[in-house]
């Protein structure tokens, strides 16, 4: 029978059934971060266990870290303890630790890639929901709580149900000043943040193929959205090309026969998908939300909608307390909405070719009067990179502050965070109320919407501005 | 984990769609590495909210925990009480997340969760029975639901989901890495080696 992509990595790691359908599914590869993982060593403790594959799992801090004077001890005791704590529960059970002054520390789901941790066919798990950014590689990942990260930990399986897949595909060809980001905030806004809960995603067609490995990562990363754990890209030239030579990647004739493996996971060309979605981007414009959750996302050229308009109570409700908490009038258009912070940076936006693009749109702007605007790169690899290249330069001329790895304000769960009333034209995934602080208002956008904005102060169509 | 067989108790309703885990449990508060103790924050951010203390039964709007994986979000609803929410859907993560502290997340058609919602909205008791798999509402019909056999059948016992599988599957689990080690002798190679040296 011919099988998807997900089919075949699933089928691949069957260790059990039950007798109601449920499977017990091995795991291949774990990343751990300080904030979700006490309690799930702290489970280990109780049952008396060791690890049982230390070598499968890698951990680092990059939640609750700060992105200044990383040289000071943290000065948040609370984030302090959690840090130490999660380099002392490695060192207890003989777990890899990338310490925060380490040159491979950074983003969970930055370095799982850059370290070719995370490899095309495999199982792999974090507690963390943005775990599908590694279904990028054609692996199949996806985020887990603190109790699945102990029973990982424990025994390097999950008990878990099959999901139903559903195909995205995206066709024609990505206009100039249109991204990845803008791919996935349509999908989104096209089919709800509920819309793929319980499938597993293959995102497919050209524009897909078309994508660098930092771009794929930024789509399928975005899956949670549209409420799936899982986003899938099959592997091709593009994969193998970045993987080859990664530390952790195989090596040698390791490499040829893992290359064997990973050109026949692409799903069967006759392979029958529980639901299929087709978007075409050849029109595509910038994106932006203007809500409180990621599906209330519009193109640079919408306006803000009227509640009144809404199909029923229900909807007007929600409609009308996303534009109170962001407070938006009906009618307003997307490029008369001002901002007055900047964050580029988080899991999403914080890879080498995000800071690339928004540094070129920078290029010898500076940014606006009254606008604070933050670079946070997604890892130590990319932030000295970056700086290779110059555009820690062009940020700091224009006026941005150039800091160090971490998530920082996509989660402001660090000193990162926004006064109550603060906008801001984020790089993150969510736009929540409070996700970036108290009563903040969050707008999510691409690295270039996000640079162009710091610089006009304002959001604007990047396709149009300055030409 | 403590089973859960029958469960009637005080009701709460959220009816809005999409309120997330950072709703439920704001972030800040994730620097807390206890999972004791942390129904004080839930709802901390939006006191329109606030589940009270107590609650046993939250009838919750469409894709309720929806967004972050973190796990403060049930302990801190467990910690206030509530062992079974019904909705119209919730976020995957956290759904999963529920049955693993002992709480069950239940999906209903809109017409049988609208009699449910009504219920509460009334001040009626209703009742929760995990063996039946029926919500008794009044003096009405009783609904229907379905749950995963498996998610049923640990949370009537209260397994301990890492016990188990430790006793139970110890064996099949070698086996498996037996066979994937012969299969795919790469992918063990390459998991050799620290990154730190």
């Amino acid at each position: 029978m011919p099988r998807t992509l997900y089919d075949k990595i699933w089928d691949a790691h069957v260790v059990a059934r039950d007798a109601g359908g449920e499977v017990l599914l091995y795991i291949d590869r774990q990343l751990l971060h300080e904030v979700s993982s006490p309690q799930a060593f702290a489970a280990l403790r109780e049952h008396g266990l060791q690890v049982h594959r230390p070598a499968s799992h890698i951990a680092v801090a990059d939640h609750a870290v700060p992105t200044h004077d990383r040289g000071a001890p943290i000065a948040d005791p609370q984030a302090r303890a959690q840090v130490a704590l999660l380099a002392a529960n490695c060192a207890e059970y003989g777990v890899e630790y990338l310490a925060l002054d380490g040159e491979r520390q950074g983003i969970v789901h930055v370095i799982g890639p850059e370290q070719g941790f995370t490899l095309p066919g495999l199982t792999f798990v974090c507690s963390d929901s943005h775990s599908a950014t590694h279904g990028a590689f054609g692996a199949l990942a996806f985020g887990i709580g603190a109790s699945e990260c102990g029973t990982v930990l424990a025994a390097q399986v999950l008990w878990q149900k099959r999901a139903a897949t559903m195909r995205v595909t995206f066709t024609g060809a990505l206009p100039d000043h249109v991204s990845a980001k803008d791919m996935i905030l349509a999908l989104i806004a096209r089919i709800g943040a509920s819309g793929a809960t319980g499938y597993a995603i293959e995102y497919a067609g050209e524009a897909v193929r078309a994508l660098s490995m930092e771009a794929r990562m930024t789509l399928c990363n975005m899956s949670i959205e549209a409420g799936s754990r899982t986003g899938l890209v099959a592997p091709d030239e593009t994969t193998f090309a970045y993987l080859a030579g990664r530390p952790r990647a195989p090596q040698e004739a390791d490499w040829d026969a893992a290359l064997a493996d990973w050109r026949a996971l692409a799903s069967d060309a006759d392979a029958r998908f529980d639901r299929e979605v087709t978007i075409d981007i050849a029109d595509l414009a910038p994106q932006l939300s203007f809500g409180t959750s990621p599906d209330q996302t519009l193109p640079i050229g919408g306006r803000v909608p009227d509640p009144g308009d809404a199909p029923d109570p229900a909807q007007r409700d929600k409609l009308a307390g996303a534009l109170a908490y962001m407070g938006l009038a009906p009618g307003t258009a997307m490029t008369d909405i001002a901002v007055d912070h900047v964050f580029i940076g988080s899991c999403t936006n914080g890879r080498i070719e995000d800071l690339r693009a928004a540094a070129a749109m920078v290029g010898m702007g500076r940014v606006a009067k009254g606008v604070r605007a933050l670079v946070v790169p997604g890892s130590g690899a990319v932030k000295r990179q970056a700086e290779a290249e110059g555009l820690d330069a062009v940020f700091i001329a224009a006026g941005f502050e150039w800091r160090e790895a971490g998530c920082s304000l996509c989660v402001a769960m660090n000193d990162d965070r926004l006064p109550a009333g603060a906008r801001c034209a984020s790089t993150s995934n969510r736009n929540f109320e409070g996700r970036q602080g108290i009563g903040a208002r969050t707008h999510l956008v691409s690295p270039a919407m996000a640079a162009a904005a710091a610089i006009a102060g304002r959001f604007v169509d990047i396709r149009s501005w300055r030409a | 984990m403590t089973p859960l067989v029958r469960v009637t108790g005080p009701a709460a309703r959220l009816p809005l769609a999409n309120i997330d885990t950072d709703i439920i449990f704001p972030a800040r508060f994730l620097l807390i590495t206890e999972k004791a103790g942390l129904g004080r924050y839930a709802f901390h951010d939006r006191a329109d909210l606030a589940v009270p203390p107590g609650t046993a039964i939250l009838v919750t709007g469409d894709n309720f925990g929806c967004g972050s994986s973190r796990e403060q979000a049930p302990w801190a609803l467990a910690d206030l009480g509530v062992r079974v929410l019904i909705g119209a859907g919730f976020g995957e993560i956290f759904a999963a997340n529920c049955f693993k502290n002992g709480m069950l997340p239940i999906v209903l058609g809109p017409g049988e969760l609208a009699r449910v919602d009504a219920a509460v909205q009334a001040g009626a008791v209703i009742a929760v029975d995990l063996e039946t798999q029926e919500i008794a509402v009044a003096d009405q019909d009783s609904i229907r639901f379905s749950v995963e056999p498996a998610r049923r059948e640990a949370l009537l016992s209260g397994w301990d989901e890492i016990g188990r599988i430790r006793a139970g599957y110890a064996a099949q689990i070698a086996s498996f890495e037996q066979r994937q080690r012969a299969a795919i002798p790469w992918l063990w190679r390459a998991q050799q080696g620290s990154l730190n040296g």
